[in-house]
């Protein structure tokens, strides 16, 4: 568990500011060679990749593979990836297994090659479990060939990743060493500039003695502590000050316990929002579900998640990031096969199922009680209004305080939604009489009494 | 010091008593031996924890408390892997089922919060109303028993169901002799061709129905008659004029749930309602409830039933009862005619001929209450079987005895009998829900599931049947009954397919998936019940009662009944409607014949009540060291005693409560001549009401006679108090006199409940429902002692020391000095021999000038707009300066954190019993206030809907557990802002008033006065 930052701390706060304000001086002069020599290596690696790739398309056919991409995404897909088995076979060197006629033939009408007693057809009817394939019949051969040369090109080794991690690794290492040697000479320049202050003093001193000049010696004065403590006035307001100050700082720390925004614990599988909510744009009430109805918003259970990663086994080599690499996701996806007791290789549930054990991050307290449909549903606030910018979270962190003082707020603030809904119609007429106005806010309508929440 | 003046604390201290002196000087009267203690080094040496052992724990625990305040805890979420369905995570699910456990048998609505039942409620589709009582709420606590039976067992050893059929299966086909299943009532026609099939298979198979406590002579009497081994239906609904005899058809008479009809009739319409005369024995509910009540012990009864039933056939039969009963007898008999078909006379004696003669009556005056052709199917025990069987099984005729939802070794009267029996028995057998004293002796035990785990079927009477569903999967390894027995008759189906293969075509017009959905259907059953043959023995009282001694009437507690939840601590904690006292049973008795033996009944210092022991013997059996409880009312020369109490295996021991009164049950008959002997010692109650009776205070009860109702103008039976203003006399109600800043309450919701006095006949079932759904501890009886019971919602009971509260009410107006005050106050203290009872529920009067919310320091108690008084309890700091400026007192204080809490070693102390919770209320800590708070929780879930639904609410959607439990309609629940409402009704009543409306506090609950019925023929 990561610990909780504190809102008080400011000898961290400055410190780190400090250290802030160094690092990015240092990284200004950093900028320099070595991590754009790695990105144009990984350009070229790319380019190199994408001149095999079209070498190879021209081996297969007159395809084009750009084109052959767009229709294999809409169409095949669902069931097809081009290198690994899904509901249907990978199709990578399927032009090795089948040719091309009866490719085409498959792909027009499966059900009808398979009716005529096509031996070839029958086998990988049966092999494949029985499952039809459906009829494409609007595909022209032209298409089709399209489709094979995207197929059918070799599965390029993940460049992008080696690429990325590369240059992850080169510029932190570059960033290291300058600033370590600008560091040490920073230290060598003070230490020399100590050394001939020091030296200067002693000659002087050396002229001095030399040439018969003492040195008048400084009257004694009183310390200064003590001419403090003898100042009983001085000692009454600096103690006052002192107290206060203490007494604000223990305020605040006192304030702190028990909230826990910024809570961003290890979860048991890293999933990510931003790939799911962010980069997919997945709305958060497909897997929240009961958050429209429910006052709980659901962690999804794991049959929702199969929903897509029985088809999904590994993530596209563009999500990796510099902190996460390919196989570090298709790592975390194999949790979840583990913990579904899915076997991707027979595309079957083994039935030993080993529940996922999340840690919580919004804790509110028992005697709290919210309902996420009220909010959701009726009042239609995003979710990110309180859970923060959950699309760009890669591990998800406490966004908002979830004090009282908090929820009091948004609900002075806020008006209710009352078009359309025919429960606010004789209240919303009362009550705009009363208050003498024409949009109510929560709290007007009674969201601030301590009942409504406290049961 | 400037003053000479002295102070003193006592009398002798004034008069320089030395003994005052020396306590003066002395802070504690006894030396505290710290001396003794530090100075013996030995003790100290040889003690383990030394001076800096016990450093290191106070800084280790300082350490660790602190950091534990600094760091919260991790919290695991855990979800499905794969999700039901229709469980949406904090969203209830509704299940209809049946409880028919052989003594309580209704259609319930099981509440489902996360595959967990955690509360049962009624189904309002059913159409035989078999009461949704206080047992049958509680009975949901009952499934999160510790002391279930968890796994099949052979001789105490836990086995799995392969080995356990396997060997029972084998003990089956080589029994000596006959097989024997000895059964509780279960009223389904699925089990019964069941049992057939099982008998036919086995050959030599002999099925006996048992109540353990039994209905034998009203279902002899029935068959005699009508050639049927069913009970007669009553609707009471219909009745103008009902007579009872000994019959507490409020309480569990001939399987009880007749409340809710009659209730319905209690309500005055048009000037009418009906009357109701009641002669019995025990203070019952019945008697509690009804317009003129005559204590008469059961000899009495006998004759008074022979005396109307003469009279009312016309003839003029001439009594032996004494004049003032017989004048009685005789204006019943009359009021009986007059009322022709809407009158009924109902009787309990324990006597065949007795309850033929009520037959015959209400068949003479062409009763439409009661029903003959609509049976009751749920009471079938055969007592004179039973009793042959124990005899056969000593004779060693009896191969194999199953024993199914029965606990014969606490329940047969001759219990030992019965257990020398069974070691005579080659193989016994017993289906048990839970641990008790038969299960303890049998060396098979198959572990049997809760009702909430089992399917079944289950006919109420003869065209009405209800569907028993399972609503959580089986806690532990069990099997029903029904399962075992097609699995031991090598029927491959399950007792779920066997059920629906019995019904074949169609459930009454229903398929099955909507008979399941509604719980209950009306039809015809699909097979015949094989009619046990009334194996003769005509059940007589008459020759029993002869005879010196008292007369004793058994009867089922409205907590406990027959026994078989004796484990559940909601129902041990129920206080008894009539007596207040929970946690016991004890031997009711009149003060006459109290006085006569010399025991006595003591409020003591610390607010507890004490009590006598007494023996009971009945021939040869005898029953000690029972309590006695001094019960105003209670017939001269009878004595009372509840069933069901003194059970010992199986059962917690702060549960083990009471004697065990099955011993005096002798011939399964309910009514017995029994001595009564003095014995030695003091018994501690744990009652919760000491105010007797009422003492006229005329603003906690009205009540009217239905005469003054209809005639008199209604500022004479329901006044509003008056206060002076300006030397004027003004209502109290009157804004002049208002020195509140009134809230609007104009806007939104409105919550107002009404209470009808007449239509209360104080069940308890809403006691139960408010305790499962706002998670109310058990405190256990030594803190229910000290005043210290948690219950949200009690039901006062309040005597009158005259015939009515009426004179009572006189009574004290006509006090004037000191003198009178003196000696009338003390009579009006004593509950009189025949009392007037009225039951009064009460529970937070959500006052909208409440005077709880003003001296709050910290304002955790405030006003919503809502009309609910709102406690906050993360707020309170338990100052309980509330609790004292309550006028109601209503508020209860934990003393205790009273979940996991070694010390209150009940259901909220076990993760089992902890499943119960209602996960929308808080559940409350130490030091904190608590009270109704009008289930604000379901009262926002009905807002909140509407509001997602986009709806204005309608009437009747609002409702509190009370309300929702109050089958009799006593309790109306609403919003007054609502257009047309039922709860405005209530609330412009003339019968409408406040609880101690001279307060001026406002309150949002109100009561409709008690009106009775004393019109006589």
């Amino acid at each position: 568990m990561k610990k909780v930052i504190l809102r008080q701390s400011t000898s961290r706060q400055q410190l780190l500011s400090v250290a802030f304000l160094f690092s990015f001086t240092f990284l200004c002069f950093s900028q320099d060679t070595p991590q754009q020599d790695s990105t144009s290596q990984a350009m070229e690696n790319q380019a190199a990749a994408a001149d095999a790739s079209t070498a190879s398309t021209a081996q297969v056919g007159a395809g084009d593979a750009t084109a052959g991409k767009e229709l294999f995404n809409t169409l095949c897909a669902s069931c097809h990836k081009p290198y690994s088995n899904s509901v249907g076979p990978a199709l990578n060197g399927i032009t090795e297994r089948h040719d091309n006629d009866w490719i085409y033939k498959w792909i027009h009408n499966s059900a009808e090659l398979i009716a005529s007693g096509d031996a070839e057809a029958k086998a990988v009817y049966a092999e494949w479990n029985q499952t039809a394939m459906p009829a494409f019949p609007q595909l022209s051969e032209s298409d089709i060939d399209n489709i094979l040369a995207y197929v059918e090109q070799p599965k390029p080794q993940a460049p992008t990743a080696v690429a990325g991690s590369g240059i992850g690794e080169g510029s932190g290492a570059g960033g290291g060493v300058s600033m370590n040697i600008i560091l040490g000479i920073l230290i060598f320049v003070l230490v020399l500039l100590l050394l001939v202050l020091f030296l200067v003093n002693k000659t002087l001193r050396n002229f001095a003695s030399a040439s018969g000049i003492v040195i008048p010696e400084k009257p004694k004065r009183k310390p200064l502590y003590k001419s403090f403590v003898e100042n009983q006035f001085l000692v009454l307001t600096s103690s006052i000050f002192v107290l206060l100050a203490v007494g604000y700082f223990a305020y605040g720390w006192t304030m702190q316990v028990g909230v826990d925004k910024g809570y961003q614990p290890i979860q048991p599988i890293h999933y990510s929002h931003r790939i799911h909510a962010g980069d997919n744009e997945i709305e958060c009430k497909y897997c929240h579900s009961s958050a429209r109805t429910s006052k709980t918003s659901g962690i999804p259970s794991l049959n929702v998640c199969m929903n897509c990663h029985k088809a999904i086994a590994e993530v596209a080599p563009e999500t990796a990031t510099e902190d996460y690499s390919k196989e570090f996701y298709d790592k975390e996806i194999a949790k979840l096969y583990n913990a579904t007791g899915w076997d991707p290789a027979s595309r079957t549930y083994s039935g030993e199922e080993k529940p996922v054990k999340w840690v919580r991050i919004h804790n509110l307290p028992d005697f709290a009680y919210f309902n996420h449909s009220q909010h959701v549903s009726v009042a239609g606030i995003q979710c990110q209004e309180c859970h923060g910018p959950i699309e760009e979270m890669e591990v998800v962190y406490q966004n908002a305080p979830l004090t009282m003082g908090w929820c009091i707020n948004c609900h002075r603030e806020t008006n209710i939604r009352i078009e359309g809904n025919e429960y606010y119609e004789k209240i919303h007429e009362e009550l705009s009489k009363k208050y003498g106005v024409e949009e109510l806010t929560a709290a007007q309508m009674g969201g601030l009494e301590c009942g409504k929440c406290h049961y | 010091m400037s003053s000479n003046k002295k102070y003193w604390k006592s009398v002798e201290e004034l008069n320089d008593s030395s003994v005052v002196e020396t306590l003066q000087q002395k802070e504690f009267a006894e030396e505290i031996p710290v001396e003794d203690f530090l100075g013996d080094k030995a003790s100290l040496e040889s003690s383990s924890t030394s001076r800096r052992d016990f450093l290191k724990y106070v800084g280790f625990s300082t350490a660790a408390a602190t950091l534990a305040a600094c760091e919260g805890p991790v919290v695991k979420s855990i979800p499905y892997v794969v999700q039901p369905e229709r469980i949406v995570p904090g969203i209830a699910n509704y299940y209809a089922s049946t409880i028919a456990d052989g003594f309580d048998f209704a259609s319930v609505l099981v509440k489902t919060r996360e595959g967990r039942p955690i509360k049962i409620e009624n189904n309002d589709m059913s159409t035989f109303k078999g009461g949704v009582n206080a047992r049958v709420h509680a009975s949901v606590l009952s499934l999160y028993d510790t002391k279930r039976v968890k796994r099949p067992m052979i001789e105490g050893r836990n086995v799995s169901w392969e080995e356990f059929d396997r060997e029972v299966a084998g003990k089956l086909d080589s029994a000596e002799g006959e097989i024997v299943l000895l059964t509780q009532t279960f009223a389904s026609p699925s089990t019964t061709k069941l049992i057939q099939e099982f008998s036919s298979k086995y050959g030599n198979a002999r099925h006996i129905v048992y109540d353990s406590i039994s209905e034998d002579a009203a279902l002899n009497a029935f068959q005699s008659k009508y050639g049927r081994r069913a009970l007669p239906n009553y609707d009471f609904s219909k009745a103008e004029m009902i007579v009872g005899v000994g019959a507490d058809f409020l309480g569990d008479w001939q399987g009880g749930g007749f409340d809710a009809g009659y209730a319905k009739t209690r309500i005055p319409k048009n000037g009418k309602m009906s009357r109701h005369i009641q002669f019995e024995a025990n203070m019952t509910l019945s008697g509690a409830n009804a317009d003129k009540r005559f204590p008469a012990t059961p000899s009495q009864q006998l004759a008074i039933l022979k005396a109307l039933a003469g009279y009312s056939s016309g003839g003029s039969s001439t009594s032996e009862l004494d004049s003032k009963i017989d004048d009685a007898v005789v204006k019943a008999a009359r009021q009986l005619r007059q009322a022709g078909s809407k009158g009924v006379l109902v009787c309990g004696l324990p006597d065949e001929e007795a309850q033929k003669m009520a037959l015959e009556v209400n068949e003479r005056i062409g009763s439409q209450v009661i029903d003959t052709t609509n049976a009751r199917m749920i009471r079938q025990g055969d007592s004179s079987a039973v009793a042959q069987l124990i005899e056969d099984m000593n004779n060693g005729s009896v191969g194999a005895l199953l024993i199914a939802g029965l606990n014969p070794v606490h329940t047969v009267p001759n219990s030992k009998e019965f257990v020398e029996g069974m070691r005579k028995v080659g193989t016994v057998i017993d289906f048990a829900v839970r641990t008790d004293e038969t299960s303890k002796l049998c060396k098979y035990v198959a572990a049997a599931p809760h009702f909430l785990e089992s399917w079944g079927d289950v006919q109420f009477s003869e065209n009405t049947f209800s569907i028993m569903q399972p609503t959580i999967k089986p806690l532990f390894d069990t099997r029903q009954i029904q399962d075992s027995l097609l699995k031991w008759a090598d029927n491959n189906t399950s007792y779920y397919e066997y059920i629906k293969e019995t019904w074949g075509a169609g459930f009454g017009g229903k398929d099955w998936n909507h008979a399941v959905q509604d719980g209950v259907f009306e039809g015809t059953s699909p097979v015949s019940a094989t009619s046990a043959s009334n194996s003769g023995s005509s059940s007589k009282i008459a020759m029993e009662l002869e005879g010196e001694g008292y007369e004793l009437t058994l009867y089922s507690s409205t907590a406990i009944g027959d026994g078989q939840q004796a484990n559940n601590p909601w129902l041990q904690e129920m206080p008894d409607p009539i007596t207040r006292a929970s946690w016991d049973n004890y031997i009711m008795m009149s003060k006459a014949d109290a006085e006569d033996l010399d025991v006595m009944n003591e409020n003591v210092a610390n607010g507890g009540l004490n009590g006598s022991h007494v023996d009971v013997k009945v021939g040869d059996h005898i029953v000690k060291n029972i309590p006695v409880i001094i019960q105003p009312g209670q017939a001269k020369g009878s004595v009372g005693l509840a069933l069901g109490y003194g059970r010992k295996a199986g059962v917690q021991a702060e549960m083990q409560t009471g004697v065990n009164a099955y011993p005096l049950y002798q011939d399964f008959k309910s009514v017995q001549k029994v001595k009564i002997e003095k014995a030695a010692g003091v018994h501690e109650f744990a009652c919760v009401q000491l105010h007797n009776t009422l003492m006229g205070r005329g603003d906690i009860i009205k009540e009217t006679s239905l005469e003054v109702f209809n005639t008199k103008d209604v500022h004479i039976w329901n006044k509003v108090p008056e206060v002076s203003m300006d030397h004027q006399e003004i209502a109290v109600t009157s804004p002049e006199v208002d020195i509140w800043e009134s809230f609007d309450r104009t806007t939104g919701p409105h919550f107002n409940l009404s209470i009808d006095l007449n239509a209360c006949t104080g069940c308890g079932a809403c006691v139960i429902a408010c305790h499962a759904e706002n998670n109310v501890p058990v405190v256990g009886k030594t803190e229910v002692r000290r005043s210290r019971d948690m219950h949200w919602l009690r039901i006062d009971r309040y005597y009158s020391s005259e015939e009515s509260f009426t004179e009572d009410r006189e009574k004290k107006e006509d006090i004037s000095g000191l003198g009178s005050s003196l000696s009338e106050f003390g009579e009006l203290e004593e509950a009189a021999d025949n009392p007037q009872v009225i039951f009064q529920p009460v529970m937070c009067q959500h006052c909208n000038h409440a005077p709880c919310e003003t001296v709050c320091p910290v304002a955790a108690t405030s006003h919503g707009r809502q009309g609910q008084n709102q406690m906050i309890y993360n707020r309170c700091v338990g100052t309980r300066y509330c609790a004292n400026n309550c006028p109601y007192k209503v508020r209860r204080f934990n003393w205790f954190s009273y979940v996991q809490n070694e010390e209150f070693d009940y259901h909220m102390n076990n993760d089992l019993g902890r499943m119960v919770l209602n996960p929308d209320v808080t559940v409350r800590s130490r030091g904190v206030m608590e009270k109704c708070s009008m289930c604000i929780q379901i009262t926002q879930k009905t807002i909140l809907d509407a509001k997602r639904e986009g709806r204005a609410i309608k009437d009747g959607e609002f409702h509190t557990a009370c309300s929702a439990a109050c089958d009799k309609g006593a309790m109306v629940f609403g919003d007054v802002n609502l257009e047309g409402a039922k709860i405005i009704e209530k609330k412009n009543d003339d019968r409408m008033y406040h609880l101690l409306e001279s307060v001026g506090t406002k309150p949002n609950v109100m009561y409709q006065t008690k009106v009775r019925n004393t019109t006589e023929a």
